[in-house]
């Protein structure tokens, strides 16, 4: 019986680091967001966190849009 | 087309309506936590779902590839086995429906070609090595896989937005989850319509229909992306209820944990070549996220009960099928009968379950949630469940409608 250990590690290695680096790029991105209400509330801007919070956001378009490749190009 | 025969219809029709129940079971995967944490109404969701599968089903014909040309054995295999065979997975896959269980259609359907090959071709025919490799070691690491990646990032996605505005994290989880959903629902299109593409592609070979070697021709392809999306806009509310309420209770940050990690674990898996049933994965990552958050519980009750119906997927619909296909070994007339049988059955379980109606209205209700758990410990009790129905089906319920179905095709064949 030959088991594929090696396929297994990865898919459980690959599927830790990306999920978890992914959630929390979307929670930075919310964070930044959240912090552009506060800082409207209370009259102030808060151009750096908006920015890092598109930047975060951005980079989880670009994991979604590789996924979709992933899918669509499977060979 | 000469030899379209009427068994090869008779495959054709039962392989699509495996691709529908396929449809209906897996909705739950895509989008129960998207409907039970109010991301998306649960029409909308499902909709959304449907038109996913359809459009994932044209993508590619890789996977229908795979079990069309190699898996098994294009000489050996007669219609009659892909027959029994589904009719195995259908049911199955309706039992759990009605018990509002998610299991893997995937296994249903391997379970049945297993048995069917079993009782037409002997022990001999079945790999053990391949089924150990290919089919239990991967649902048991599924949910494993996903279920810690759901719960470390369910931790620091909390640990991070420990003061967050309460608004924005919710409008921004939901947006998020919306999207981790569709890439699931694509995935499932690309694999599991075309499941069903490579079963009906398989029985064409087999029944000399067309070539083999061949790829799957544009009507299977359309029937069958059509009858998983129309499946999944159906909704297996039932499995939806239960993946979406009766596993954990999930807030938008979770249901986006949940949902990310499963699709990040079903493509991680397809594309590195070690398949995960979706089903496992999204199970899985929805206990991890639950057990994720702060004060969060898993209903073990319920997850318990989603284990013993995965452990049993295989050998019930193992059993179907080759129960199924010692009768259609009989000649054409048990042909028919199992084809009574599996409407006979279907229409039985449709009935008991109009009894407690689930639908789009009262999918997020916990509080019906008491019944449905009475009879799924009553039928989680019986081991294994179809076993009973098929046997009594057989000897009590079948004879009269079979014999008149049987001279039917008597008189036509």
């Amino acid at each position: 019986m030959s088991i594929d250990w090696a396929a297994i590690g990865s898919v459980f290695g690959v599927s830790l680091v990306a999920t978890v680096g992914l959630v929390a790029l979307f929670t930075l991105g919310i964070k930044g967001l959240s912090a552009r209400a506060r800082a409207t509330a209370q009259g102030n801007s808060a151009a750096l966190a908006v920015t890092a919070a598109y930047v975060c956001f951005a980079a989880c378009a670009v994991a979604v849009a590789y996924g979709i490749h992933l899918i669509v190009a499977k060979a | 087309m000469e030899n379209f025969s009427l068994i090869l219809a008779i495959v054709v029709v039962t392989a699509l309506a495996f691709d529908f129940t396929n449809g209906f079971h897996d909705t739950a995967n895509a989008m129960a936590t998207t409907i039970s944490t109010g991301a998306l109404k649960p029409k909308i969701a499902v909709a959304m779902s449907a038109a996913l599968n359809l459009v994932g089903a044209f993508l590619s014909v890789e996977v229908a590839n795979t079990i069309s040309k190699g898996l098994v054995d294009e000489n050996g295999i007669r219609p009659e086995v892909i027959f029994a065979a589904l009719v195995g997975a259908i049911l199955w896959n309706l039992v759990t429906w009605l018990v509002g269980l998610p299991s893997s259609s995937s296994h249903a359907l391997m379970g049945g070609l297993v048995g069917a090959t079993v009782a037409s071709a002997g022990f001999g025919a079945v790999h053990g090595d391949v089924l150990v490799a290919k089919v239990l070691l991967p649902a048991v690491a599924a949910p494993v896989v996903a279920g810690l990646a759901a719960m470390f990032s369910t931790r620091l996605s909390y640990a991070l937005s420990k003061n967050a505005d309460d608004e924005a994290t919710r409008k921004g989880y939901r947006a998020g989850q919306i999207a981790s959903a569709g890439l699931v629902s694509l995935a499932h299109g690309t694999n599991d319509a075309q499941k069903t593409m490579g079963i009906i592609t398989l029985a064409l070979i087999a029944g000399g229909s067309i070539a083999p070697g061949s790829n799957p021709p544009t009507w299977v392809i359309l029937s069958a992306g059509l009858a998983i999306a129309l499946g999944t806009y159906i909704g297996g509310w039932r499995i939806i209820r239960t993946m979406g309420k009766g596993l954990t209770d999930l807030q938008p940050q979770q249901g986006f944990a949940a949902q990310t990690s499963a699709a990040t674990a079903i493509l991680a898996s397809s594309h590195l070549g070690f398949s995960l049933s979706t089903t496992h994965v999204v199970s899985g990552s929805v206990m991890g996220a639950g057990l994720g958050r702060k004060g969060g519980t898993v209903r073990w009750s319920t997850a318990t009960r989603m284990l013993v119906a995965w452990v049993l997927t295989l050998p019930a619909a193992a059993l179907v099928g080759a129960l199924a296909e010692s009768v259609t070994d009989l000649g054409d007339w048990g042909t028919a009968a199992v084809g009574v049988f599996l409407v006979a059955a279907s229409a039985a379980i449709w009935k008991l379950s109009r009894r407690e109606v689930v639908d789009s209205a009262n999918v997020n209700d916990t509080a019906a949630e008491e019944p449905a758990g009475v009879v799924t410990t009553a039928i989680a009790a019986v081991t294994p469940p179809p076993a009973g129905p098929v046997t009594d089906g057989l000897t009590a319920t079948i004879p009269s409608p079979a014999a008149a179905a049987a001279t039917d095709p008597a008189a036509t064949v």
